[in-house]
């Protein structure tokens, strides 16, 4: 439980510190944030007006790039991240022509020196640990995680986590899942590790693993589109004590990251999160708990 | 034919610090010039480093003796796992590779379809990048779900290893065989030993004394490429050294897999130079004597 050592009072004074200013600021569109301005032209930007979002390559659905055109193309404004980043540069002040793209790898986002990326979005879980090199704004998604399997499995079935504790398991190494399997599920062999969820797949259909331990938006898009035939067996109860947040990454220091705050408080509060986390990450259909 | 033990020149662990100058005066000093030029280098770079202004972020990331404490027991975990499978492939691919070598040096025209399957195999196999051999027999092979065929991705990446060395290694073989003399195989053959018993008796010993080198510069090459299974989800030291990078975003882990593996492959190269050294001045004197 060590990496999800989360300070939710920190969270919940700086939303609160968030709301009195942006009552305080209200005149103008993005508020300040820490003294700072945050109106356009002052905005600590790596290319002047633009504003330049690394993401994953490839980006999956929902977070990014939805629909049969739109893999891979998170300028298609889809999927929650891509609808997300459009949102936030909208109200920061950008068109949607001053977003730009950039790719990067799971490694070279946390690597000490310069970037030339304003932020970084990839379902990055704010861990404390992390934050000691980097910087991440405020939570945007609160996830669970999920079991996925085949509906013949042993494990299709589990209704508690005794029930996982002979399961093979597999996770995809830069998630917080793994950290879950090993502190939360603690089976009994331990889970491999792959590099990308896609490779989980491969393990999964050559029987190597029983399962793959995944957030759920994703286990959603797994289970459609990557792996045929299987099926969300179920999700975790959320610990309510340390929830597994999405943020968006930033270079440690970099000032953006207060005006980006402001934003996504308001986003928060006034229900456009709750909306883009309704249309692209949430199913019809009630996946089963397995509880604790 | 040798020289007495004593007056045997050893060889020597390191290279030669003093250059090849015979009087000790001028020995001396030049040994004075090489450490003093060393040191001075050496210097020099850690100035260039560490005044850098990235240093302290660095330093925190990549050397950071805390997360070096945190990281090294789970790296060391995994790092038992790369030394036992370097070991059982390595074993796996000097008798693989052997055998693919004498077929492959098999005189005579009977012998053509044996001959031309180990070239077809060889070629095909070194023309593939080894990651992917790895991914396809990983992956590909125990999705087939072929009764009494394991599916444990250990086996295969090890398998996927011991495929590829093997055809590399085979070829270091081959030319060991075809270092040898001609004139020894047909003594062989005019003993009355057949063409598999000269090569058995004969040639092999011979070559592979010459290759030995060879072999063990693949060895220390294998020691480094075992990491490759971990894209099969296999916990070996660089995945684990890799897990700690993803939840802490602190390097230092990547920094301890780098000393596990430089501890075991810097003793096996100053291995091979010591034999290679001490095999070239036996065979001086075995010239002169």
């Amino acid at each position: 439980m060590f990496f999800y050592r989360r300070n939710s009072s920190r969270f919940i004074a700086a939303l609160a510190a968030m709301a009195l200013l942006v009552a305080a600021c209200s005149s103008d569109d993005a508020g300040s944030a820490g003294g700072e301005s945050c109106e356009f032209g002052d905005l600590n930007l790596t290319t002047a007006d633009t504003l330049t979002v690394a993401t994953g390559e490839p980006v999956f659905p929902p977070w990014m790039g939805v629909g049969d055109d739109n893999f891979d193309v998170p300028e298609s404004k889809t999927g929650f991240e891509g609808a997300l980043v459009y949102e936030l540069a909208a109200i920061l002040g950008f068109s949607d022509e001053q977003v730009v793209f950039v790719r990067t790898g799971f490694d070279e986002a946390i690597a000490p020196g310069s970037k030339d990326w304003d932020f970084n979005i990839q379902q990055y879980s704010i861990t404390d640990d992390r934050e000691e090199v980097v910087d991440f704004s405020l939570p945007y998604y609160v996830t669970s995680q999920s079991l996925v399997t085949y509906p013949d499995s042993p494990f299709a079935d589990a209704s508690t986590i005794d029930d996982l504790k002979d399961a093979k398991l597999g996770v995809a190494i830069g998630t917080t899942s793994l950290d879950f399997v090993e502190d939360v599920i603690q089976p009994n062999t331990e889970p491999s590790v792959y590099d990308e969820n896609v490779d989980v797949e491969a393990a999964m259909n050559a029987g190597q693993i029983d399962g793959l331990v995944v957030d759920l938006p994703t286990a959603y898009f797994v289970t459609a589109v990557q792996v045929e035939g299987s099926i969300i067996a179920g999700q975790f109860e959320a610990d309510a004590a340390a929830p597994d947040e999405y943020g968006l990454l930033f270079a440690d220091g970099n000032s953006l990251v207060s005006c980006v705050d402001v934003v996504l408080g308001q986003m928060r509060d006034d229900g456009t999160l709750q909306s883009l986390e309704d249309e692209w990450l949430t199913q019809d259909g009630a996946v089963p708990i397995i509880s604790g | 034919m040798t020289l007495p033990p004593d007056q045997t020149p050893r060889p020597r662990l390191w290279p030669d610090l003093k250059g090849s100058l015979g009087q000790s005066e001028e020995g001396a000093r030049s040994a004075l010039i090489a450490a003093a030029s060393t040191l001075i280098l050496i210097a020099l770079v850690l100035w260039w480093v560490l005044t850098s202004e990235a240093w302290p972020a660095v330093q925190k990331q990549f050397f950071n003796p805390e997360h070096f404490r945190a990281a090294w027991p789970e790296v060391v975990r995994g790092f038992w796992l790369n030394v036992r499978m370097f070991l059982v492939a390595e074993v796996l691919i000097l008798g693989f590779a052997l055998l693919l070598a004498m077929i492959r040096s098999l005189r005579g025209p009977a012998f053509l379809p044996l001959r031309a399957l180990v070239v077809v195999f060889i070629d095909l196999i070194r023309g593939l990048p080894i990651i992917l051999l790895i991914l396809l027999l990983g992956f590909g092979i125990p999705a087939l779900q072929l009764p009494g065929v394991p599916n444990s991705p250990l086996f295969w990446g090890v398998a996927a290893l011991v495929i590829s060395y093997s055809a590399y290694t085979a070829e270091v073989y081959r030319a060991g065989i075809e270092s040898v003399h001609e004139s020894q195989r047909m003594s062989g053959r005019s003993l009355g030993l057949t063409q598999v018993q000269s090569l058995r008796y004969v040639l092999v010993p011979q070559a592979i004394r010459n290759v030995v080198p060879a072999l063990l510069n693949g060895f220390v090459s294998l020691q480094k490429d075992v990491a490759l299974v971990f894209i099969l989800g296999i916990r070996e030291a660089v995945r684990a050294a890799q897990i700690y990078n993803a939840r802490t975003f602190n390097y230092t882990g990547y920094v301890v897999a780098a000393v596990l593996f430089l501890l075991v492959s810097v003793p096996v190269a100053r291995f091979t130079d010591w034999y290679t050294e001490r095999d070239r001045r036996r065979k001086q004197a075995m010239g002169s004597g």
